[in-house]
């Protein structure tokens, strides 16, 4: 049995933790406010280049010399996986969940024999996916010097990929992240970066509405512009969402935190008054008994 | 005039929205002035300026860095990597992107591409020189 002091230590440092986790949920929920802004302010962009990229992708249909960003390298050997996640941890199973999704594309791509490259953007994944695939991580991305993420770092990211593309390092480029659904919900998500995927009608109804465009220089000059763009618009997205998911993993991760702390501080509480009453009555019963003997 | 919808939109987030006159364009191939009505048109843009025109307001100026122009029936939208309103613009901060396109350019092998991000800096230094004017 623990003794007084134990007891009261133990409350103490429950205390102490729950208001780090309190604390912890408040920057959270004041960041994840900002990243959800962020992540809005940057979806007419993502969806304009979208709905542009449709237009354009309907009126060049058929085509033989498209560029191969859209159309593939004709082969699907090499897979190149982008795994986007936090660069902290204490945010529930923001992190793992997004590396176990990679993980099991990864697996599965493994066991149909095809090779696979992993570009790791955030310190957390590369963590965890360091184990099982050392020998397959070519690149690791630190974001850690950034306090919000930038359409700047996401162009670093694309740049990177499209070298190694261009390189034929690979043919096919999945992009993993978590979609930001509620404070509850992260989706975990994986994305065909290249081939390019287009949108269907949805994207087409919201551009031109089906007009006939003309071209300023030529159709392929813009895709070719346009393509390296979308995919760090997609990368980009990719980021803000991410930011705002872990932010709201975190919020819900130290909510609970806190809760738990509250509960075990509750039940600590009890068995100490328990505890200091029995010795009190236990001191009692002595000095009566004591004094009966006299 | 009759006027339309123009939007300038950046990734992070919408620079401009509203109802304009007339646009000004640095495409690639050629400055173009965008009226009401325009027949549908994409187009990329290379490093200059935007003049947005308003109704009964003086001209506005963005210096934009690359991007595209999409005109379509319903109206403008041109998406700018890189933005910056003339009013807001001053010889550092050109400086310093200047700079930052030529690192841009260095980096580059020799070829149609790094021509273009020369050009571009041209076009800067120019857009520096006539803000000191």
């Amino acid at each position: 049995m623990a003794s007084l002091k134990d007891l009261r230590n133990r409350i103490a440092s429950v205390k102490a933790t729950q208001k780090i986790t309190k604390a912890m949920q408040m920057v959270a929920a004041a960041k994840l406010r900002r990243a959800q802004l962020a992540a809005e302010a940057a979806r007419p962009y993502a969806t304009r280049m979208a709905s542009v990229l449709a237009n354009l992708a309907a009126s060049v249909g058929g085509d033989a010399d498209l560029p191969r960003m859209l159309t593939g390298t004709g082969d699907d050997k090499t897979h190149l996986l982008v795994v986007c996640t936090a660069e902290r941890g204490l945010c529930g199973a923001f992190n793992s969940s997004i590396a176990r999704l990679a993980r099991e594309h990864a697996n599965s791509l493994l066991a149909e024999g095809k090779t696979i490259k992993i570009i790791c953007v955030g310190k957390k994944g590369h963590d965890i996916l360091r184990r099982t695939f050392a020998k397959q991580i070519i690149e690791f991305v630190d974001l850690r010097e950034f306090r919000n993420v930038g359409y700047e770092q996401a162009d670093m990211v694309g740049r990177k990929v499209i070298e190694r593309f261009a390189a034929g390092e690979f043919d096919v480029a999945t992009l993993f992240y978590s979609r930001f659904r509620s404070v509850i919900a992260q989706i975990p998500t994986a994305q065909q970066l290249i081939p390019a995927q287009v949108a269907g009608e949805a994207g087409a109804e919201a551009g031109g509405g089906g007009a006939i465009y003309e071209y300023e220089p030529s159709q392929n000059a813009i895709l070719d512009q346009l393509l390296p763009r979308n995919l760090t618009v997609q990368i980009f997205t990719g980021l803000l969402e991410n930011a705002a998911s872990e932010q709201g993993a975190r919020m819900s991760a130290m909510d609970s935190a806190t809760r738990n702390a509250g509960e075990m501080i509750k039940k600590q509480t009890l068995i100490y008054n328990r505890t200091r009453q029995a010795q009190i009555t236990k001191e009692l019963i002595e000095i009566i008994s004591g004094a009966e003997a006299l | 005039m009759s006027t339309f919808h123009f939007e300038l939109v950046a990734p992070e987030r919408i620079l401009y929205s509203g109802e304009v006159e007339s646009v000004g364009l640095p495409a690639a191939e050629g400055d173009m002035t965008v009226l009401a009505g325009h027949a549908p048109v994409m187009a990329t843009l290379k490093t200059g300026f935007l003049v947005i025109a308003e109704p009964g307001s003086a001209d506005k100026r963005v210096l934009v860095q690359g991007g595209f122009a999409d005109i379509g029936p319903k109206g403008a939208t041109v998406l700018a990597e890189r933005a910056l309103f003339s009013e807001e613009l001053t010889v550092d901060e050109l400086d310093r992107e200047i700079a930052r396109a030529r690192s841009v350019a260095d980096a580059m092998e020799d070829g149609a591409e790094k021509e273009d991000a020369l050009a571009a800096i041209v076009r800067l230094e120019d857009a520096k020189a006539t803000l000191r004017a």
